[in-house]
């Protein structure tokens, strides 16, 4: 990590900026749409100096009406334009939750596919801003739970930047889930911002090979996990990581692949566990890797609680390298392999 | 009949009569009145919608028809008033209560009932059903059946049409219900504030299901909710096809050259239930007996043939061109192939994607 880091040439925000302005350019079907993207330029300064450049018809400052403009975004993509909505973070998207689940999602099937829904909705996840309980919630499994949707979650900027180049050509409406705590990290990108090729929606992405344990993460989780694989490293444990990039639709044929190569999994998502994505990939994996699984499949999440906004309350609610490795190394130790490395 | 062609009427159904200071706006250009031809074809539509809506009720009650059933009975004029103002190139949005806007804009009845019947020759394919009809050709842009959920569309398809630059007017059809709802209020202050080239309709039936307009609404005169957004707004009666479609011509030709957002209330009765089986015991039996007067198709019926437009034998004969027309479309329906199982996973995405799961419920996820 900390050489990454030193590497680093741009932040996950640039990233998002520069692609949003090369596909403004590229295609003037392309537009902004959102509350305080022009002016203010963005509650995280993701749109900054967009307005100045591409002027109000292609930078919609909206009023504070979720629904009312995520719906007329749809509608504006019936048409044939292709709005990219900011949702200033993924807790007020439950206000536009009908717009997304029961038009933008059915308007393609719905209709016997007379009409698509090319529309982008970017909103940030997070938690640890202590923002407390209505400001902190990562709901991306309300999405990614419905048909019709598509939902990627990308963890560095060079993944931002092909993922939202992808978002913004697809055909179907796509959530485009960021985070927080993603924004001012830093990461390589492969070419310039023009240069980069949209990635494919839908494929999961073994980051680091390892034998040992698969770790499955998304968003901000991903990172956390190539962590704590850096720190099984060191300890001689082979982590693989697999960052699940997309949530629907979900990649599971790598998920079992890796863990047929390991033979046991952790997953973490920066959500409550019950019914959440991990449980989805504990079952995917029971269904595919059933005769190769060493130990229980261990899932990583918040605490069941709303999340709170005391500082200590708050740490401990949430996620983080210590409980994903504390969980590894449980893990581990169900198949062995942690004392076998021990003994060594 | 003249008479009322040269202004927005004030009829309201008898629960909203009693609304108080009712003062309606009248259109300010001075229209021509319709010619014989023109009435005459006004007439036809409406039978037209009336016998398919009967039609359909039939087919329901024979298990063709599945899922909900709502029918435009009472509200023939006002569909007919409301098309003729548009062009064919003009979008529309509607409710799940359409069949009649979808034949008004030009949709074969053939498609339609297919699509009631759930068949694969139904306008949507057979996946949407009475509530989601829609045709891409024909601009009809959707049933939909989440109360208030086709307002934002609307708008954002007016949005379009402002950011092409395009001379296209966005109509968007709604049930009274709908003007409680935040998204009708959301989507009006964005029409109002980004000058859309939208025409929201309000069809005041004076129920939502069972629940009277005054019981929902804290203005139950509700055209004036459209200042609330400095949006030019009237009230109509929607029994009149030519006050209709006069009023709704002054409304597009604001959306239209002037890119400005319009309201407009339709008064127009709803002759049976909410649905198909909703018997509308909430309604009392005076009511129902006045409802006989506010038919506007028998109203039409009378004035044509007062007017020596058209006679009873002439009628008659339309009649049964209509009904013949509709029952053409029932067997259509009937002899029309259900859509093959095959197909299922033909509309989850406009894009495809790799990893999308394509099973059936005892489908195993991965197969050994």
């Amino acid at each position: 990590m900390t050489t990454a880091t030193q590497r680093a040439t741009v932040t996950y925000r640039q990233a998002l900026r520069d692609t949003l302005r090369s596909e403004m350019l590229r295609d003037e079907n392309v537009f902004l749409i959102g509350e305080e993207i022009g002016l203010f330029e963005g509650s995280y300064k993701i749109t900054e100096g967009l307005l100045k450049e591409f002027g109000p018809r292609r930078v919609r400052d909206t009023p504070i009406a979720e629904e009312g403009f995520v719906g007329a975004a749809i509608g504006a993509a019936m048409l044939g334009l292709r709005p990219v909505v900011e949702i200033m973070t993924i807790n007020f998207s439950l206000l536009a939750l009908d717009q997304i689940v029961n038009h933008a999602a059915k308007i393609y099937g719905m209709f016997g596919g007379q009409a698509s829904v090319p529309m982008v909705i970017r909103t940030p996840g997070g938690g640890g801003q202590q923002l407390g309980a209505t400001h902190s919630q990562n709901v991306e499994l309300f999405y990614s739970f419905i048909p019709g949707l598509k939902v990627v979650a990308p963890s560095t900027p060079a993944e931002a930047s092909a993922m939202l180049k992808a978002a913004i050509r697809d055909d179907d409406p796509v959530l485009f889930l960021e985070n927080l705590a993603l924004y001012n990290t830093r990461g390589e990108l492969p070419a310039e911002i023009d240069a980069i090729e949209p990635a494919e929606i839908g494929r999961a992405a073994v980051t680091r090979p390892g034998t040992d344990i698969t770790i499955i993460g998304y968003s901000r989780m991903a990172r956390v996990a190539a962590e704590v694989a850096e720190t099984l490293a060191a300890e001689g444990i082979s982590a693989e990581v697999v960052d699940l990039r997309s949530l629907r639709p979900l990649d599971r044929q790598t998920v079992v692949d890796s863990v047929r190569r390991t033979g046991c999994a952790v997953v973490a998502e920066d959500d409550w566990l019950t019914y959440g994505i991990g449980a989805e990939i504990a079952a995917t994996i029971q269904e595919g890797a059933f005769d190769w699984l060493d130990a229980p499949v261990r899932r990583v999440a918040m605490a069941e609680v709303p999340l709170p906004y005391a500082k200590s309350l708050e740490t401990a609610a949430l996620p983080s390298a210590e409980s994903l490795l504390a969980a590894a190394r449980d893990t581990l130790r169900a198949t062995g392999r942690l004392a076998l490395e021990n003994a060594r | 009949m003249t008479e009322t062609t040269q202004s927005a009427g004030t009829a309201a159904p008898a629960r909203t009569r009693r609304a108080r200071g009712t003062r309606t706006p009248r259109p300010a250009a001075a229209v021509p009145p319709a010619d014989a031809k023109e009435l005459t074809g006004y007439y036809r539509q409406m039978l037209l919608i009336r016998r398919f809506e009967e039609r359909a009720a039939r087919a329901y009650t024979e298990a063709k028809i599945g899922g909900y059933c709502h029918l435009n009975l009472g509200e023939e004029a006002t569909v007919v008033g409301l098309l003729e103002a548009l062009r064919p190139t003009d979008y529309l949005f509607t409710n799940y209560r359409e069949h009649g806007y979808a034949l008004a804009k030009g949709i074969s009845a053939d498609r339609v009932m297919a699509e009631l019947y759930g068949r694969s020759t139904g306008v949507s394919k057979g996946w949407g059903g009475s509530m989601h009809l829609f045709d891409a050709e024909a601009r009809l842009l959707g049933g939909y059946g989440i109360v208030g959920g086709q307002v934002p569309l609307a708008a954002g398809a007016a949005l379009a049409v402002s950011y092409k630059g395009g001379d296209e007017v966005v109509m968007c059809h709604m049930g009274d219900g709908t003007t409680a709802i935040g998204a009708f209020h959301e989507s009006l202050n964005i029409a109002g504030l980004w000058d859309l080239p939208v025409v929201f309709v309000v069809i005041n039936n004076g129920l939502g299901m069972g629940t009277t307009v005054e019981n929902s609404s804290a203005e139950p005169e509700l055209y004036k909710r459209g200042a609330a957004y400095r949006m030019e707004s009237a009230r109509v009666d929607g029994t009149d096809v030519v006050a209709v479609r006069d009023a709704a011509r002054l409304a597009v030709e604001r959306a239209r050259a002037e890119s400005k957002p319009y309201l407009l209330e339709a008064v127009s009765p709803r002759l049976k239930g909410h649905s198909v089986v909703d018997p509308a015991r909430y309604r009392s039996k005076e009511e129902k007996e006045s409802l006989k007067a506010a038919d506007p198709l028998a109203r039409m019926a009378l004035e044509l043939e007062e007017a020596g437009i058209l006679s009873h034998e002439a009628r008659d004969e339309l009649d049964a061109e209509v009904t013949a027309e509709v029952d053409a479309a029932a067997a259509f329906a009937d002899a029309s192939p259900a859509p093959d199982v095959s197909t299922l996973f033909d509309y989850t995405y406009a894009t495809p994607v790799p990893g999308e799961l394509r099973r059936l419920p005892a489908d195993p996820v991965f197969r050994a």
